[in-house]
Protein backbone atom coordinates (compact mmCIF):
# COMPACT_ATOMS: atom_id res chain seq x y z
CA UNK A 1 0.00 0.00 0.00
CA UNK A 2 1.26 3.45 -0.88
CA UNK A 3 1.21 6.65 1.16
CA UNK A 4 -1.54 8.27 -0.90
CA UNK A 5 -3.68 5.11 -0.81
CA UNK A 6 -3.31 4.86 2.95
CA UNK A 7 -4.23 8.51 3.44
CA UNK A 8 -7.35 8.00 1.37
CA UNK A 9 -8.39 4.78 3.10
CA UNK A 10 -8.03 6.21 6.60
CA UNK A 11 -9.09 9.79 5.77
CA UNK A 12 -5.75 11.17 6.92
CA UNK A 13 -5.05 14.85 6.42
CA UNK A 14 -1.98 15.76 4.41
CA UNK A 15 -0.05 18.69 5.86
CA UNK A 16 2.41 18.86 2.99
CA UNK A 17 0.21 18.91 -0.07
CA UNK A 18 0.14 16.16 -2.64
CA UNK A 19 1.16 12.75 -1.36
CA UNK A 20 3.58 10.42 -3.09
CA UNK A 21 2.73 6.96 -4.38
CA UNK A 22 5.61 5.55 -2.31
CA UNK A 23 5.14 2.03 -0.98
CA UNK A 24 4.87 1.69 2.81
CA UNK A 25 7.28 -1.02 3.91
CA UNK A 26 6.13 -1.20 7.52
CA UNK A 27 5.16 0.91 10.52
CA UNK A 28 7.10 2.31 13.44
CA UNK A 29 5.15 3.89 16.28
CA UNK A 30 7.00 5.77 19.01
CA UNK A 31 7.97 9.14 20.35
CA UNK A 32 11.46 8.79 21.74
CA UNK A 33 13.58 10.22 18.98
CA UNK A 34 16.71 8.33 20.02
CA UNK A 35 14.80 5.09 19.69
CA UNK A 36 13.00 6.10 16.55
CA UNK A 37 16.09 7.03 14.57
CA UNK A 38 17.55 3.58 15.00
CA UNK A 39 14.31 1.71 14.50
CA UNK A 40 12.57 3.41 11.60
CA UNK A 41 13.14 1.30 8.54
CA UNK A 42 13.43 2.77 5.09
CA UNK A 43 9.97 3.38 3.68
CA UNK A 44 8.22 2.89 7.03
CA UNK A 45 5.30 4.95 8.18
CA UNK A 46 6.32 6.66 11.43
CA UNK A 47 3.49 7.39 13.83
CA UNK A 48 4.30 9.91 16.56
CA UNK A 49 2.89 12.70 18.67
CA UNK A 50 6.18 14.63 18.80
CA UNK A 51 5.89 17.85 16.85
CA UNK A 52 9.26 19.61 17.07
CA UNK A 53 11.64 20.20 14.21
CA UNK A 54 13.96 17.42 15.38
CA UNK A 55 11.33 14.93 14.22
CA UNK A 56 12.09 15.94 10.64
CA UNK A 57 15.85 15.54 11.17
CA UNK A 58 15.29 12.06 12.62
CA UNK A 59 13.08 11.29 9.65
CA UNK A 60 15.86 12.35 7.31
CA UNK A 61 18.13 9.79 8.94
CA UNK A 62 15.60 6.96 8.93
CA UNK A 63 13.99 7.81 5.59
CA UNK A 64 10.36 6.91 6.37
CA UNK A 65 7.73 7.04 3.62
CA UNK A 66 5.76 9.52 5.74
CA UNK A 67 5.27 10.82 9.27
CA UNK A 68 1.79 10.47 10.72
CA UNK A 69 0.91 12.69 13.67
CA UNK A 70 -1.58 10.94 15.94
CA UNK A 71 -4.08 12.44 18.40
CA UNK A 72 -4.40 15.55 16.28
CA UNK A 73 -0.84 16.62 17.14
CA UNK A 74 0.16 19.60 15.02
CA UNK A 75 3.78 20.01 13.94
CA UNK A 76 5.51 23.25 14.90
CA UNK A 77 5.79 25.79 12.06
CA UNK A 78 9.56 25.23 11.71
CA UNK A 79 9.00 21.47 11.55
CA UNK A 80 6.44 21.91 8.80
CA UNK A 81 8.79 24.17 6.89
CA UNK A 82 11.68 21.70 7.27
CA UNK A 83 9.47 18.85 6.07
CA UNK A 84 8.50 20.78 2.97
CA UNK A 85 12.17 21.50 2.28
CA UNK A 86 13.29 17.91 2.73
CA UNK A 87 10.25 16.41 1.05
CA UNK A 88 9.10 14.08 3.83
CA UNK A 89 5.30 13.88 3.70
CA UNK A 90 3.42 14.78 6.89
CA UNK A 91 0.01 13.32 7.69
CA UNK A 92 -2.30 13.94 10.57
CA UNK A 93 -5.17 12.15 12.27
CA UNK A 94 -7.36 12.70 15.34
CA UNK A 95 -7.10 8.98 16.13
CA UNK A 96 -4.75 7.64 18.79
CA UNK A 97 -1.55 5.80 17.96
CA UNK A 98 -3.21 2.52 18.97
CA UNK A 99 -6.28 3.12 16.83
CA UNK A 100 -4.11 4.02 13.86
CA UNK A 101 -1.89 0.95 14.27
CA UNK A 102 -4.97 -1.24 14.48
CA UNK A 103 -6.55 0.28 11.39
CA UNK A 104 -3.33 0.15 9.38
CA UNK A 105 -2.68 -3.42 10.48
CA UNK A 106 -6.13 -4.41 9.21
CA UNK A 107 -5.51 -2.66 5.92
CA UNK A 108 -2.06 -4.11 5.36
CA UNK A 109 -3.02 -7.65 6.28
CA UNK A 110 -6.44 -7.53 4.64
CA UNK A 111 -8.20 -8.37 7.93
CA UNK A 112 -11.77 -7.05 8.08
CA UNK B 1 45.26 5.37 -3.92
CA UNK B 2 42.48 7.95 -3.70
CA UNK B 3 42.70 10.87 -1.28
CA UNK B 4 40.53 10.78 1.85
CA UNK B 5 37.48 13.04 1.69
CA UNK B 6 37.06 15.36 4.65
CA UNK B 7 34.12 17.33 6.00
CA UNK B 8 34.19 19.85 8.81
CA UNK B 9 31.22 21.25 10.69
CA UNK B 10 30.66 23.70 13.51
CA UNK B 11 27.88 22.41 15.71
CA UNK B 12 25.82 25.31 17.02
CA UNK B 13 25.08 24.77 20.70
CA UNK B 14 22.51 27.53 20.94
CA UNK B 15 20.04 26.26 18.41
CA UNK B 16 18.55 22.95 19.43
CA UNK B 17 16.06 22.83 16.60
CA UNK B 18 18.81 22.85 13.97
CA UNK B 19 20.74 20.05 15.71
CA UNK B 20 21.40 17.24 13.30
CA UNK B 21 22.20 19.38 10.28
CA UNK B 22 25.79 18.15 10.10
CA UNK B 23 24.69 14.49 10.23
CA UNK B 24 22.04 15.00 7.59
CA UNK B 25 24.62 16.73 5.37
CA UNK B 26 27.04 13.83 5.82
CA UNK B 27 24.29 11.36 5.00
CA UNK B 28 23.54 13.19 1.76
CA UNK B 29 27.22 13.40 0.80
CA UNK B 30 27.79 9.70 1.44
CA UNK B 31 24.72 8.89 -0.61
CA UNK B 32 26.08 10.99 -3.47
CA UNK B 33 29.38 9.16 -3.16
CA UNK B 34 27.53 5.88 -3.56
CA UNK B 35 28.18 4.21 -0.19
CA UNK B 36 25.88 1.31 0.81
CA UNK B 37 22.72 2.32 2.69
CA UNK B 38 23.59 0.31 5.82
CA UNK B 39 26.95 2.08 6.14
CA UNK B 40 25.32 5.48 5.60
CA UNK B 41 22.67 4.69 8.18
CA UNK B 42 25.23 3.69 10.82
CA UNK B 43 27.36 6.78 10.24
CA UNK B 44 24.36 9.11 10.23
CA UNK B 45 22.80 7.70 13.40
CA UNK B 46 26.07 7.61 15.35
CA UNK B 47 26.95 11.13 14.29
CA UNK B 48 23.47 12.48 14.97
CA UNK B 49 23.52 11.09 18.51
CA UNK B 50 26.91 12.67 19.06
CA UNK B 51 25.76 15.97 17.64
CA UNK B 52 22.68 15.98 19.86
CA UNK B 53 24.86 15.19 22.88
CA UNK B 54 27.11 18.14 22.10
CA UNK B 55 24.11 20.45 21.84
CA UNK B 56 22.38 19.12 24.97
CA UNK B 57 25.40 18.89 27.24
CA UNK B 58 28.29 20.90 25.87
CA UNK B 59 27.00 24.08 24.14
CA UNK B 60 28.05 22.70 20.78
CA UNK B 61 31.46 22.00 19.36
CA UNK B 62 32.83 20.83 16.06
CA UNK B 63 32.78 17.70 13.97
CA UNK B 64 35.21 16.22 11.46
CA UNK B 65 34.32 13.37 9.18
CA UNK B 66 37.01 11.63 7.17
CA UNK B 67 36.04 9.18 4.49
CA UNK B 68 39.01 6.94 3.84
CA UNK B 69 39.49 3.86 1.77
CA UNK B 70 38.78 1.36 4.57
CA UNK B 71 36.85 3.36 7.13
CA UNK B 72 34.81 6.45 7.88
CA UNK B 73 36.03 8.33 10.93
CA UNK B 74 33.89 10.79 12.86
CA UNK B 75 35.57 13.03 15.44
CA UNK B 76 33.34 15.17 17.66
CA UNK B 77 35.03 17.74 19.88
CA UNK B 78 33.59 19.99 22.54
CA UNK B 79 34.82 22.03 25.47
CA UNK B 80 31.81 21.20 27.61
CA UNK B 81 31.66 19.86 31.16
CA UNK B 82 33.16 16.45 30.37
CA UNK B 83 31.74 13.06 31.42
CA UNK B 84 32.53 12.21 35.07
CA UNK B 85 31.73 8.49 34.75
CA UNK B 86 31.99 7.14 31.22
CA UNK B 87 30.96 3.59 32.17
CA UNK B 88 27.77 4.93 33.71
CA UNK B 89 27.09 7.19 30.73
CA UNK B 90 27.45 4.18 28.43
CA UNK B 91 24.57 2.39 30.19
CA UNK B 92 21.34 2.31 28.25
CA UNK B 93 18.75 4.48 29.95
CA UNK B 94 21.19 6.58 31.96
CA UNK B 95 20.80 10.26 31.19
CA UNK B 96 21.50 13.60 32.82
CA UNK B 97 19.41 15.52 30.28
CA UNK B 98 16.99 18.09 31.67
CA UNK B 99 13.19 17.72 31.53
CA UNK B 100 13.02 20.37 28.81
CA UNK B 101 15.19 18.15 26.58
CA UNK B 102 13.23 15.03 27.47
CA UNK B 103 10.02 16.79 26.45
CA UNK B 104 11.50 17.03 22.96
CA UNK B 105 11.92 13.27 22.76
CA UNK B 106 15.60 13.10 23.70
CA UNK B 107 17.42 12.26 26.91
CA UNK B 108 16.35 8.63 26.86
CA UNK B 109 19.85 7.51 27.71
CA UNK B 110 20.27 5.97 24.29
CA UNK B 111 22.82 8.35 22.82
CA UNK B 112 26.14 6.73 23.68
CA UNK B 113 24.73 3.16 23.45
CA UNK B 114 23.41 4.00 19.96
CA UNK B 115 26.80 5.40 19.01
CA UNK B 116 28.53 2.23 20.19
CA UNK B 117 25.99 -0.02 18.49
CA UNK B 118 26.32 1.70 15.12
CA UNK B 119 30.09 1.96 14.95
CA UNK B 120 32.99 -0.49 14.82
CA UNK B 121 35.04 1.51 17.27
CA UNK B 122 34.18 4.22 19.78
CA UNK B 123 36.74 6.10 21.81
CA UNK B 124 35.84 8.71 24.40
CA UNK B 125 38.49 11.10 25.70
CA UNK B 126 36.99 13.26 28.36
CA UNK B 127 38.10 15.49 31.19
CA UNK B 128 35.70 17.02 33.69
CA UNK B 129 35.60 20.77 33.22
CA UNK B 130 37.65 20.64 30.02
CA UNK B 131 35.64 18.82 27.38
CA UNK B 132 35.11 15.64 25.48
CA UNK B 133 36.40 14.21 22.22
CA UNK B 134 34.54 11.26 20.75
CA UNK B 135 36.18 9.31 17.94
CA UNK B 136 34.06 6.81 16.05
CA UNK B 137 34.96 4.56 13.15
CA UNK B 138 32.77 2.65 10.76
CA UNK B 139 34.68 0.11 8.68
CA UNK B 140 33.90 -0.11 5.01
Amino acid sequence: MTVNELAKSLSLTSLTGELPAREITGVYAGDLLSRAMGKIGEGNLWITIMTNKNVVAVAELGDPAAILFAEGAVPMPDALEAAKETGVPLLSSEKSTYELCLAIGRLLTGTP
Amino acid sequence: MSEAIRFHFDVDGENFSSAGEASVTVKKKLRQLGYPPDIIRKVAIAMYEGEINMVIHAHGGDADVTVGEDEITIVLRDDGPGIPDVALAMQEGYSTAKDQIRALGFGAGMGLPNMKKNTDSLQIDTKVGAGTTVTMKVFL
